[in-house]
């Protein structure tokens, strides 16, 4: 056999992630020269669509705003430009389109507050009616929007199976309405109606819900959960995602620097630091079965990932660490044993 | 336009908010100086080559190696890499084998004949450099490429001082050496052998010369009184390794001691193993951790067979045995001697203690001041004596062969603008690159690439070369473990991760620059740099 050309024989186009490894400056970066144009990410790409544009009011180093952009850019690459978004009310809505601007450069409605999946299926719906079948809809939202008060709206949207891909931005909390509580912000962390008072304070261990879970039990097509620490992966999961119809939900990890407590420029730090912890499992469902997980690199201990952000900051004063960080940890540990998170030693 | 009720605005874009305005620090794209970079006597620009092999273009990485070394090949081989030593990576994983990607451009330089561009200006102006060592031959080589006549005059019968004649062939095959010199004089350069040149001064104004440098090396073996009888056989190693190249083999018998604790001791130990010795010592007063020779090549010495009988010194020396004294190490580290003496049955003793240089030919030259048997220079490389320049071994430095080469580029430099009348100033270093403004998440992890080494049997038996070669793949995969520390090589991050759409990306070899109009300053893109090319800087408010 004549000697391959190591410039192509490492990796071909559609061998995936994993093949990257060859290049070891490209396998986790955005892009890389050395990397065939196919293989490249969405966001690499000149030619992006910058779905979210600038100008937009987002807080310094805006995790939602970067994960809508990673998200949106994705979906409109896949549908050839022919995609609807819903946006239920939320950061994402107020920052992005304060009238008369808009950030947002495609088709866009704003919806109400619980009711973007039912805004969705009706777009939907009348896109079907008008014969577009080559237009796609995505309904967005925040954890506030999706996990409590637009539960129902998703629940049925899961259940009918209607072609929408719904894409939650979990910042774990309202945040444009001032820092308060979700079914979504994690145990301990301070909030504005989870005050740090009392003898455990912060948010009450026991209580919140996985709307991943909620999904994968509705049995959909496809069910993901992503992060803004991992940009491939996320580009691989909307890409896969618009490739199904029917009902799909994807949530990502969007860490918010103001909610959180944060340096601005830790934004991906933390995200990447709640995968490595097993805070944040990233997994994906299809028809009600996990069927793959997005292991731990580097595996930290989760007060890695607590001290950064000042809504956990409370566990750490004095000399004492509050036994609630060992219930913490316990929780990572519980995802990690759940999902397999950890390759065998 | 007429609005809906209760409306006073038309609708517009984002793009009319310069969200700019926010921003306490900017981003500013930097490039800051590689620890390689800094840590290379010869100067070279080692992640700007490496980034051009990544590509699988070994020409153009090959040319921007030689801006600095003209002597890749031979670099790759006998260079101690300390831009290994301060290799990022090394805390990552291991560190990058650069030397084994420099050998392989090298190597790939003369299996393919590229050779070096002729200057486009002659100066006009003559240059006279005396010895056509590692530091003569960068020098002409520099200036040459600099536009002047460059004449060496060598007082050896080949080129490459002790290259050749200090360096074993298993170390360095001597094709090797004649390949590399032979694209410096295809240049131009004139090279005249068997030319000791006694009276610099002298020569230079028979020879009409402008400047010169000198670059002697130093060939003269360090003796030391040891007591011996008439029929004793006492060696130094200079000689032994130089008769290596004359045709005459030493001849040291089938027991060889060898006394001193360099690199040349090592040389001359794995020397007569290969010349058939059984039995090859290494004598050496201190200790394993003291030793000034390199810990690999003590390691592939040993690997070899070769014995080192550490605090010893040697007594006395007799035919067919010597007298050796074991020494204890002093609280300060100094060996001291105990009194307990034991004999070695031994045909020969070599001596490695050091070398010094020959200064006959600076005698009738005033102003030039000497110290401690080497020539003291000046920042620029100049002597006391102005129009002389001197480099390598020959001044106060640490003996390789790298620093000589690096020597060789600075004297050409200033002796450049020193027939300009003028004075060479150096361009202002970049803040170091260090670990801490990497963020190496986004480097995969991968070992390095071993040199593959030869069975110990065939090396001991032969003078092959000790150390392979990389071959393209390997090479190719080496290269690209380079962090590219401080300098961007278009990984696309920050143009990714703003959450601001504010970097604008240039395209292929253009790299990014901000939109300040709309940038927020929240510093995601330097934090999330893998190389550190990304510097946040306050606002001036």
């Amino acid at each position: 056999m004549e000697k391959d050309n190591p410039m192509t024989s490492e990796t071909t186009p559609g061998d995936g992630v994993q093949k990257l490894h060859f290049y070891q400056k490209g396998t986790f970066t955005v892009g890389n020269r050395l990397v065939s144009s196919d293989e490249r990410s969405v966001q690499s790409s000149i030619d992006r669509s910058n779905a979210l544009t600038c100008g937009h009011r987002a807080c310094q180093g805006c995790g939602e705003a970067l994960g809508a952009r990673y998200a949106i850019d994705t979906a409109m690459e896949a549908a050839g430009g022919n995609l609807i978004a819903v946006n239920a009310t939320g950061c994402l809505e107020v920052f992005t389109t304060p009238y008369p601007e808009s950030a947002w450069q495609l088709p866009w409605l704003h919806s109400l507050f619980g009711n973007a999946a039912a805004v969705a299926t009706g777009v939907a719906a009348a896109m079907r009616v008008k014969g577009r079948r080559e237009v796609r809809v995505v309904a967005q939202g925040g954890d506030g929007g999706t996990t409590d008060i637009g539960l129902q709206c998703l629940s049925g949207m899961f259940e009918r199976n209607d072609d929408v891909l719904y894409i939650c931005y979990d910042n774990e909390g309202y945040m444009n309405t001032g820092v308060q509580r979700s079914s979504a912000t994690p145990p301990a962390a301070r909030t504005a109606t989870t005050p740090v008072l009392g003898d455990e304070p912060g948010n009450v261990f026991g209580t919140g819900k996985s709307v991943p879970k909620i999904a994968v039990a509705h049995e959909i097509p496809y069910v993901a959960t992503a992060t803004v620490a991992d940009l491939r992966d996320l580009e691989a999961k909307v890409k896969k995602a618009m490739s199904i119809h029917g009902a799909r939900y994807i949530q990502i990890d969007v860490p918010c620097p103001l909610g959180w407590g944060a340096a601005s420029h830790e934004t991906i730090h933390l995200a990447r630091l709640a995968v490595e912890t097993g805070f944040y499992p990233i997994f994906e469902a299809e028809h009600g079965r996990v069927t793959s997980v997005r292991k731990i690199r580097h595996q930290v201990p989760v007060t890695e990932y607590l001290k950064l952000q000042k809504r956990f900051a409370h566990l750490f004063k004095g000399d004492k660490v509050d036994p609630r960080v060992a219930r913490l940890q316990a929780r990572c540990d519980a995802n990690i044993a759940e999902y397999g998170l950890l390759d065998a030693a | 336009m007429e609005h809906p009720y209760a409306i006073t605005l038309d609708v517009g874009t984002s793009l009319a908010n310069h969200t700019g305005s926010w921003r306490t620090k900017r981003p500013v794209y930097v490039d800051r100086l590689p620890p390689c970079n800094a840590a290379c006597p010869a100067g070279e620009n080692i992640q700007a080559w490496l980034f051009r092999a990544e590509s699988g273009d070994y020409e153009a990485a090959w040319r921007k190696l030689t801006e600095n070394n003209p002597l890749p090949a031979i670099m790759g081989r006998v260079c101690y890499h300390p831009c290994q030593g301060a290799c990022n990576r090394g805390e990552v994983d291991e560190a990058v084998g650069i030397n084994s990607v420099e050998r392989f451009l090298g190597d790939e330089a003369l299996k393919q004949g590229w050779g070096f561009d002729k200057p486009e200006t002659e100066s006009g102006k003559r240059v006279l450099i005396v010895g056509a060592g590692p530091s003569g031959l960068s020098a002409a080589y520099h200036l040459r490429r600099l536009g002047h006549q460059v004449t060496i005059k060598e007082a050896g019968p080949l080129p490459g001082g002790m290259m050749r004649f200090g360096i074993p062939k298993y170390r360095l095959p001597r094709e090797i050496i004649d390949g590399e010199v032979k694209r410096i004089t295809d240049m131009g350069v004139a090279i005249e052998y068997g030319v000791k040149v006694d009276d610099i001064a002298e020569t230079m104004r028979e020879g009409r010369f402008d400047a010169a440098f000198l670059a002697v090396g130093a060939h003269i073996a360090k003796r030391a009184y040891i007591p011996a009888g008439a029929a004793a056989r006492v060696l130094d190693a200079v000689s032994v390794l130089h008769s290596m190249e004359d045709g005459e083999k030493p001849m040291l018998g089938r027991r060889v001691v060898v006394y001193g604790g360099g690199n040349t001791a090592l040389d001359v130990a794995r020397t007569a193993k290969r010349l058939g010795a059984e039995e090859a010592v290494i004598v050496y007063r201190r200790t394993r951790d003291k030793m000034p020779a390199h810990d690999f090549e003590l390691e592939e010495a040993l690997q070899e067979g070769v014995l080192v009988k550490w605090l010893s010194t040697i007594r006395n020396v007799e035919e067919g045995e010597i007298t050796v004294e074991r020494m204890e190490l002093d609280a300060s580290g100094f060996p001291q001697p105990t009194g307990e003496i034991e004999t070695l049955a031994t045909d020969s003793v070599v001596l490695a203690l050091g070398q010094d240089v020959d200064l006959s030919l600076l005698d009738n030259v005033p102003g030039l001041e000497i110290d401690k048997g080497v020539v003291k220079v000046g920042p620029n490389m100049m002597t006391g004596a102005p129009g002389i320049f001197a480099g390598g071994d020959m001044v106060p430095s640490e003996r390789t062969v790298t620093v000589a080469v690096g020597h060789g580029k600075k004297a050409a430099r200033h002796i450049d603008a020193w027939l300009r009348g003028e004075t060479y100033e150096p361009a202002e270093k970049h803040e170091l690159a260090s670990f801490d403004k990497l963020n190496t998440w986004y480097y995969d992890d991968a070992p390095r690439t071993i040199q593959p080494v030869l069975a110990d049997v065939r090396r001991t038996s032969t003078f092959e070369e000790v150390v392979g070669g990389l071959d393209e793949t390997n090479a190719l995969y080496e290269a690209r473990r380079c962090l590219s520390c401080g300098n961007c090589f278009e990984c696309d991050n920050c143009y990714g991760v703003c959450p601001d759409n504010s970097v604008i990306k240039l395209g292929p070899g253009n790299r990014f620059k901000f939109n300040y109009d709309y940038c927020k300053g929240c510093g995601v893109c330097a934090a999330e740099c893998p190389c550190g090319a990304i510097q946040m800087v306050p606002e001036a408010i």
